[in-house]
This record gives structure tokens, C-alpha cells and sequence, in this order.
């Protein structure tokens, strides 16, 4: 039953997203219209498709940092992926992909370096200061992002700002193949680590002893939930709370068994993006809202109500 | 099969004393040891080396003849069941779901719980007498309660041994004796071997086969209750005086207060 809600909501926020726009497309030419083949279904699919990924690797971190307000760019993502963009706009790098490779090579650079501060106890990852040194790696990018803004001619980095804080407009079918291909290998890894991610939950000693190569868990979760983001980033922005709330909603109903979790996480955060993004680009039509606003306008709310519930519980 | 523990030293990285210093030990099939001694004496790290957590830097820690840092922890994990000391609990759990994660070790990546996963968590629940419980969410239960829960979800993954470190503690008089008397049945009902570390040097002399007692990582005594237990040694590694007693032909520790003239 809550699947059949859960898939009925992906399939109509998909439907949503194709037939709803600023320019009025008759229902029966919908499959015949450029509008809607080269414009609204890839950007349709690459939200969803963002949106999934987004969630899933929010589930994921949230175990594997045992932290419920972990959300998948805490960890230094989002910084990384902006001074990658405003770099590559600050050294007039061209061309229709210098954005994304820039801010996707950004994100793995942090990604890279908090790792590595994560191992530096030794040999076992700490996600305590994967967290840590996440925030502070990410407050470290974001300063040298604003030296370089505040050197640089402003007018061109606006454009930085506005693409790095969510956008779909960039949407194209090459990018929704780029994503096909790249994101299922993360999230089949995330998924393989289900279980143990439920052992997790007990600690990592209690995990060992029930059979959990716990390091190995760890390494895997925190690698491939940060690749979906740094993907995610590279495609669509920095696009907030979807990877922080849907989790959480997905958990009220579907419980802690990540078996479950993971793909209920995946068709929420793949159906509120599609939604969040038909709204970006409707309600102040011809404009366009960046979609990490709707996003947040609807997830702090929403984050608001889960506070709540859990103080009063 | 057995758990094999042979002139074991070990030393933690930067400390300046061995945390334990030839320890031996073996626990085999129906036979229940307890590990005692003072805070800081090492016990724990004596089961972490069991278990293979930890490489001892010299002698033999073996599970079943070998190595117990070279097996895998999936496969060790049918082996041995292990309630440590403390645990977490991160997501609200009921009872039948925390003791289904002992089947881990026994499930397929991608497969489901089969009929036989289901059957061993209600045999565990059954003889843990927590089956009434089974739709309880954890935090509802009493101390005694969780640790009988703990103990089932090592029992569902059906090892051959079981190791507990201080199951007993925070638990009330009751509690604590049902505790051993479920854990001696297990031995009895069931031939598991055995290893507890507990403070509760009178409960261990009566329910063990076999004590080690260590003080400073370093065995004092070990064997037979009888044999390890006397006032002498007990005074001696405890820094308290003691009288003993024997009920049901085990010794058993009563403190006594200090003298008179030497109290604060």
C-alpha cells in the first residue's frame, strides 16, 4: 500500500513536471512537442534522478555518522563544488561543460580531503571527524570562493552564484545519460550495504561481532553517498534539504531497515525534486526560481514539524 | 572447537605497561569460564584478543585452531556470539527486529530472511524466555529484560561460544540471577561454551566451571572456584579484607568492614 503511494506520487511528480510550464501545450500534442521532449522530460528525469540520488546518499551518511542532521553536502561537498565553479568562471574556462567538470572536480578534491582526515587517527575511518572535517573544509572553500569573488569582476560570477544554488535548467539529455550511467554504481553499493548499515546502528564493536567488516562498511558508504552528491552538484547545483528530510520523512513510515529505506528514500527525494522543480519554473513564470529555494522553502517547514515531533517524543 | 588464548602479552600503542601479560586460557564446548578482577585488569582487552579485534603482540589467540584475527568477521560470527558491555541505539528498535540482526551472518547479500532465519530468531527468543516480548519496542524494556534480548540475538546467530563482558551489571538481585541461570542452561541445555568477564566474583564461583583472575594484565589464579577463590588471594588482589564462606560447595566472598581504629 505505501508503495503503491509512494510509486503513484514519483510516477504523477514526473507527469506534473512534463505537462506543467510556462508555455501552454495542448494535452494531445504533448508527445509531439519540442518543448516537452528537448526541455521539460530531461529535465523532468535529471531531477528525479537527482533528487533519488540526493536521498539515498542522505540516508546513507545519516547511518554512517550516526547523526540525524547529517544531510549529503555537511560534508564539504557543496564548498569544494563552489570554489571549483567560481575558479573555473575566475580563469575564463569555456566551454558548455567547464561548469559541471569544474564543480564535480571541485567536490571530489574536498571529498578527498576530508577523507583523508577522517583516516587520521589511523587506520579507521572516525565518522566523527569525517563530519567534523567536513564543515571545516567546506568553511575553508567558501572563503577562498568569496577572496576570489571579491577579486574578481562580479558581473560573470553572479552567473556562478545563480548556477551553483540549483538549477535544472541546464538540464539535457546527455546530462540524464551522464547520470543513468554514473549514479547507479553508487547507489547499488549503498544498497549492498544495507544490512550492515542496520548493524551500525548498535556501534561499530556490536556490528563486528555480528559480522560486519565494519571498516570496510564505512569506507564504501561514505565514498559512494559522496560521488552521488559530487554528481548531484555537478548537474544541478547544490540543491538542499532534499538529502536532509527525505530520509527522515522515509523513516516515519517505512522504519530503519535500510532494505527498505534506501529505495523509499530514493523514489521520495526523486518525486519531491521533480515537484520542487515544476514549481521553480512555474509560479513566477517566464522567471525561474532556483529550485534549492523551493527545496528549502518547503523542507525547512516540513524539518520544522520533524524538530518537533521528536522533542515532544 | 575452542577459544585458545596462549601466553598472550599485548600492549596498546604509547602506553608504557602491558595491558595483559601471559595470559592462557582455553574454553571449549559446555564448559563456562569466568574472567574476574579489579578495574583496569585487563578483562576486556582479554576478550578483545579473544575475538580477534586486537593481534596479540606475542602468543597465540585461536578460535577453532586458528588465528582469531584471520578469520572474517562473517565468519566468525557463526562461531561466536558476543553481548559486549555497551551498545548503542541509534533508530527505535522492537525486539524481534534487533534479534533478527543476529542472522546476519547467515544471509545472502541480496537475499531475503528464509523460513529457517525466522525459526532460529524464535528458538533464541524461546530460550532467552523473551518470546512474550517479541513486539515490545527496546526502550520499553527493564535492564534484566534488554540483557535477556542481547542475549538472544547472539544466541540467533547460533554460535558455538558466547562471550559476555559484565552482562550482570546495573542489574538488579533478580535479574542478575536469572541472567546466570539462563547462561549456565544455555551451557548445560545446550553444550556453548562459555566466556563471561564479570565483577561478581560470588555469582562466578558459583555458576563457572573454571576462573581466571587477573590483576594488572597479569594472571594471579586460575581453575577450579575453590582453588582461586581463597581469602588470601582475594585480600591480596583486591586490597580489601574478606571473609569466606561456602554455599553449595563453591566459596563465596563476604567484605568486611575496616577496623575500627583505622576508619576515616
Amino acid at each position: 500500500m505505501k508503495w503503491t503511494v509512494l510509486g503513484l506520487l514519483a510516477v504523477l511528480a514526473l507527469l506534473g513536471s512534463v505537462m506543467l510550464g510556462p508555455a501552454a501545450v495542448p494535452l494531445t500534442q504533448l508527445a509531439h512537442s519540442d518543448i516537452v521532449w528537448n526541455l521539460r522530460a530531461p529535465r523532468a528525469v535529471l531531477a528525479f534522478l537527482v533528487g533519488g540520488s540526493l536521498g539515498v546518499a542522505g540516508a546513507g551518511l545519516q547511518a554512517l555518522v550516526r547523526n540525524p542532521l547529517a544531510d549529503p553536502f555537511l560534508l564539504g561537498l557543496s564548498g569544494g563544488a563552489g570554489l571549483g565553479a567560481v575558479s573555473a568562471i575566475a580563469l575564463h574556462v569555456s566551454g558548455p561543460w567547464a561548469l559541471p567538470i569544474a564543480a564535480f572536480a571541485g567536490a571530489l578534491a574536498a571529498l578527498g580531503l576530508v577523507y583523508r582526515l577522517g583516516l587520521i587517527g589511523g587506520a579507521a575511518l572516525d565518522p566523527r571527524i569525517l563530519l567534523l572535517g567536513g564543515v571545516a573544509i567546506g568553511a575553508f572553500a567558501a572563503a577562498i570562493t568569496t577572496a576570489i569573488v571579491a577579486l574578481a569582476d562580479a558581473a560573470e560570477l553572479r552567473n556562478a552564484f545563480l548556477w551553483l544554488w540549483g538549477g535544472l535548467s541546464g538540464a539535457s539529455w546527455d546530462a540524464v545519460l551522464l547520470v543513468a550511467l554514473y549514479a547507479p554504481i553508487p547507489l547499488a553499493v549503498l544498497l549492498a550495504a544495507a544490512r550492515p548499515l542496520d548493524l551500525l546502528a548498535l556501534g561499530e564493536e556490536s556490528a563486528g561481532y555480528l559480522g560486519a567488516d565494519v571498516e570496510a562498511v564505512k569506507r564504501r558508504v561514505y565514498l559512494a553517498a559522496s560521488l552521488l552528491t559530487a554528481a548531484a552538484v555537478a548537474v544541478s547545483g547544490v540543491i538542499g534539504f532534499v538529502g536532509l528530510v527525505v530520509p527522515h520523512i522515509a523513516r516515519l513510515t517505512w522504519g530503519h531497515r535500510h532494505r527498505a529505506l534506501l529505495p523509499a528514500a530514493f523514489l521520495g527525494g526523486g518525486a519531491l525534486l521533480a515537484f520542487a522543480d515544476t514549481l521553480a519554473r512555474t509560479v513566477v513564470a517566464p522567471r525561474e526560481l532556483p529550485v534549492g529555494v523551493v527545496t528549502a522553502l518547503i523542507g525547512v517547514p516540513v524539518f520544522a514539524f520533524l524538530l518537533r515531533r521528536w522533542t515532544v517524543a | 572447537m575452542n577459544l585458545h588464548l596462549e601466553n598472550v602479552r599485548y600492549r596498546y600503542p604509547g602506553a608504557s605497561h602491558d595491558a595483559l601479560t601471559d595470559v592462557s586460557l582455553s574454553v571449549g564446548l559446555g564448559e563456562f569460564h569466568a574472567v574476574l578482577g579489579p578495574n583496569g585488569s585487563g578483562k576486556t582487552t582479554l576478550v578483545r584478543i579473544a575475538l580477534g579485534a586486537l593481534p596479540p603482540h606475542v602468543g597465540r589467540a585461536d578460535i577453532d585452531r586458528r588465528p582469531a584475527s584471520a578469520w572474517s568477521r562473517q565468519d566468525l560470527a557463526k562461531l561466536v556470539g558476543v553481548v559486549p558491555q555497551r551498545e548503542d541505539n541509534l533508530f527505535p528498535q522492537r525486539v524481534r527486529e534487533t534479534v533478527l540482526l543476529g542472522r546476519y551472518a547467515h544471509l545472502s547479500l541480496w537475499g531475503r530472511e528464509r523460513l529457517e532465519d525466522h525459526a532460529a530468531v524464535d528458538r533464541a527468543l524461546a530460550a532467552c524466555d523473551v518470546r512474550q516480548l517479541a513486539d515490545r519496542w527496546l526502550w520499553t524494556l527493564s535492564g534484566g529484560e534488554y540483557q535477556r534480548v542481547r542475549v538472544a540475538r547472539a544466541l540467533a546467530q547460533e554460535p558455538k561460544l558466547l562471550v559476555l563482558d559484565e552482562p550482570g551489571m546495573s542489574l538488579d538481585l533478580k535479574h542478575e540471577m536469572e541472567l546466570f541461570e539462563l547462561v549456565r542452561g544455555l551451557v548445560e541445555r545446550q553444550g556453548l561454551g562459555v566466556l563471561m568477564i564479570t565483577h561478581d566474583l560470588n555469582l562466578a564461583a558459583r555458576f563457572a566451571d573454571s576462573l581466571l583472575l587477573l590483576e594488572g594484565g597479569r594472571p594471579i589464579a586460575s581453575g577450579a572456584p575453590a582453588d582461586v577463590l581463597t581469602q588470601q588471594t582475594v585480600e591480596a588482589v583486591f586490597s580489601w579484607p574478606v571473609a569466606m564462606q561456602t554455599i553449595d560447595g563453591r566459596p563465596q566472598m563476604i567484605p568486611l568492614r575496616k577496623p575500627k581504629e583505622s576508619r576515616a
